[in-house]
Parts: structure tokens; sequence; C-alpha cells
């Protein structure tokens, strides 16, 4: 369960776009190689077709799939797969060496609930993060798409598992909480679109936290709320503005941040398992 | 009549015809409007709540802008014996449907539909719900 902090130090730090994904058919993991030529020649000919869009420099571009034995939840789940992208410029000298330009990686961390549901030659990785160009997002998705029959939706991250979020990062114990808690609020119906930024220092969101939270290591719905609504309170006395008439669009505290478009970065590798527990659930409720 | 809160003001108080049916609107998008029913209910009288109360939720639509528990508002309607109905305003469908049963409950509290009152309404809803 612990990940090698070599091999994940990637994933960290990085604004991943969050997708849910039905299950592959026919995925084989002994084949990776063979998928990684298929997916480059795959990508080689929409460039042909002009289909891609990179103007100005030719740019090869390289395929590597692998797996991320470390990135899972339980023995049940299917170990992580990465798909990385690399250009290497045309004409180059041989030393060049290849620039990865997108990262793309399936998983699932205790996704239990969905692989125990389906048929034989079906592979459950619920959830996919992408990270780079959105052309090739598409190309990589449309080729996964028709080759495994599977189907990439955006994760849409509510209000509500926003909440959640917060109250649970915000609650984490950390030897040295960095940043602020922040919460980001748009206001509907106004004229020009209004933010509110609420950041509050991290030992206070704790504190609170730990007033509220009765079991350590559970959590409920009625503990979140008396959570929210006491910031919310706070942010009334002080502004005359109730913050709960207005759509909490994104939430960042020093382990990870989201927002509500299905964008997540991860901040602190220690609770890795954890936000990818989080947003394998989400992504499998948006499946289901 | 529309209203943002109760109580209304005591001052059209003599003016103001009887009142047959309340709806508390909820928008499942702001966790404020709920806590303003919840604030609301407390200045309600109890004989309302024999059939004349009924909570509506809107903005069911957008799954996505959630910010209320569903639970949350069910457990309100068996708190307050009244029934929950779920719509969402921005379809036109949807919007003359709901319009249309809040008509037809409005007249049966207003005691217009001969042989049906609120309270034997509301525990016939409540009997459905329950299957």
């Amino acid at each position: 369960e612990k990940a090698d902090p070599q091999k994940t130090a990637f994933l960290l730090r990085k604004a991943w776009t969050v997708y849910s994904v039905t299950p592959l058919y026919g995925f084989r993991r002994a084949r990776l190689r063979d998928y990684a030529r298929l997916l480059g020649a795959f990508i080689a000919a929409e460039k042909q077709k002009g289909l891609a869009v990179e103007v100005g420099v030719e740019l090869d571009i390289k395929v590597a799939l692998s797996s991320l034995a470390d990135i899972r939840g339980s023995e049940l789940d299917q170990a992580a797969l990465l798909v990385q992208l690399s250009s290497r410029s045309r004409g180059s000298s041989r030393n060049s060496e290849d620039k990865p330009v997108w990262w793309g990686w399936f998983c699932s961390v205790f996704g239990d609930e969905l692989s125990e549901s389906v048929p034989e030659h079906f592979t459950c990785l619920p959830l996919f993060l992408s990270h780079g160009a959105e052309s090739y997002t598409a190309l990589v998705g449309s080729w996964f798409q028709k080759t495994f029959d599977c189907c990439f939706r955006r994760l849409a991250i509510s209000p509500l598992n926003l909440s959640w979020m917060v109250a649970m990062w915000a609650g984490c114990k950390l030897d040295r909480a960095t940043s602020a808690v922040e919460l980001v609020f748009s206001v509907p119906r106004l004229a020009q679109p209004l933010d509110i930024s609420y950041a509050i220092h991290p030992e206070d969101a704790k504190a609170l936290w730990d007033t509220v939270q009765k079991t350590p290591g559970e959590i409920t719905q009625e503990e979140v709320d008396v959570f929210m609504d006491c910031l919310y309170a706070h942010f009334h006395r002080h502004f005359k503005i109730h913050l709960a008439a207005a759509k909490l669009v994104k939430v960042s505290t020093t382990i990870a941040s989201a927002h509500c478009d299905g964008i997540v970065k991860i901040l602190h590798s220690q609770y890795l398992p954890g936000v990818l527990m989080l947003l394998t659930e989400l992504a499998i409720s948006q499946i289901q | 009549h529309l209203a943002t809160s109760l109580p209304l003001p005591s001052e059209r108080d003599h003016l103001r015809p009887r009142i047959d049916l309340v709806v508390f609107m909820i928008d499942i998008k702001s966790k404020y409007s709920l806590k303003n029913v919840e604030t609301s209910l407390a200045h309600v009288d109890a004989s309302f709540f024999l059939g004349k109360v009924c909570f509506l939720v809107t903005g069911v639509g957008r799954v996505n802008a959630c910010n209320i528990e569903t639970n949350a508002v069910c457990k309100l309607g068996e708190t307050y014996c009244s029934p929950v109905l779920f719509c969402e305003l921005e379809l036109e469908g949807v919007r003359t449907a709901t319009a249309q049963r809040l008509v037809r409950m409005l007249g049966i509290c207003a005691g217009q539909i001969p042989g049906v009152s609120a309270l034997s309404f509301v525990s016939l809803m409540r009997k459905s719900d329950d299957d």
C-alpha cells in the first residue's frame, strides 16, 4: 500500500484533469508494448490527417505504457496504468532526449464495488487523470474507446463533494501545514461574475475539525455540515454575506486541491492513496 | 403570495386573505435556502401541518451543483409530516407539470374538491411514498 515516493513523485503538484472510465474490455497487461506501438501509429496517422494540433516544429510522438504496481488500494484493485507521450524533434542530434509532453494514468484505489460487479474479460480502472494538451487527451481517449470499448466522462465534483474533501483534508494530521485552507465561491446571478476566496489558517481549520469529529477515522455528513456551517457563520459575522447561498467551486489545502470542473492537484505524497480512494469512489458513482 | 422568509410582516395582516397552502421552496444548490426554510418553519402554526404544507425542492436536474443531501430534505418532510416534491424549474415541461400539481393541491386544501380533505390527501401521498 505504501507507494514508492520516487516513482510517484511525478504525480504530485501537477494539475490533473479527472475522468471516470467504464471498464475496459479485452485489456491484457502482457501486451503493453503492442498497445504502445498501436497507439503511436494511431497518433501519427491522425497527425498525417492534420487532426492533431502541433503547428511549427515537426515532432515525433513516442508512446510508452507502463504499470504502476504501487498505485492500488487492495489486491482486488488492478495496478495503475500509465500512458506517457514524449516528443523528439526530427533532425536533431542523436543525443537529444525525449521530452515528455503528456501524461495519462488509469487507476483504481479500493474500487471493489465496481470490480466485483463486472463480468469476465473486463478490467476495472475507473479513474483516469491526464496532464498535457487537450488534443493529446482526445487522441489517446479515442484510441482507448475504440480499442477497449470504454467510455470517458469528465468527473464533475459537486459542492457537496467539495465540502467533504475540504473537511477531510483540513482535518488530516500534518507535521507542517504549509498552505492555508482556501475555499473559492462563485456568486450566481450577478451582472458581473463575482468570486469570493475564503482563506483560513490551516491550524485553525484543523482545530475546528478536531472539535467537530467524534470518532477518529470516521467522518459523517453531519460532521461535515457542522464544520461548513461554522465557516459560513464566521464569514457572515464579519462580512454579512451568506456563503451557503453561493456555489463552492474550488477547495485547496496542503494535501490537495480540487475544482468542480474535475481538476485536481495532489500535493502530499503521504495522502496520495487517500485522495485517490475518494476520487475512485466519485468516479464509480458517476459510472453507475 | 411570495415571501423570502417567515414570519410575514404584520402590517398587512388584516388585508391578507386566508392562507390555504404553504409551499417551502428549497434550492438544492443553496444550503442557505435550506437553513432559511428551517428557521421559517418555526413561525408556522401547527394546524398547517395537517396537510397544508409542502416542500418543493428545485434545481434537481443539476446533480453536479448539488449542495444539499436529498436525505436531509426527505427527513425534513418526515419530521413535519408534509410531502416533498422535486422539480427542475429550468425545464418548461417539468415547470408546468409541477405548477399544475401545486394548483391541484391548493384546490384540495381550499376545500374545493368534494370528498377529499387536505389531511386525507396528505396521508394518501405518504402511503404511496412508503410503497
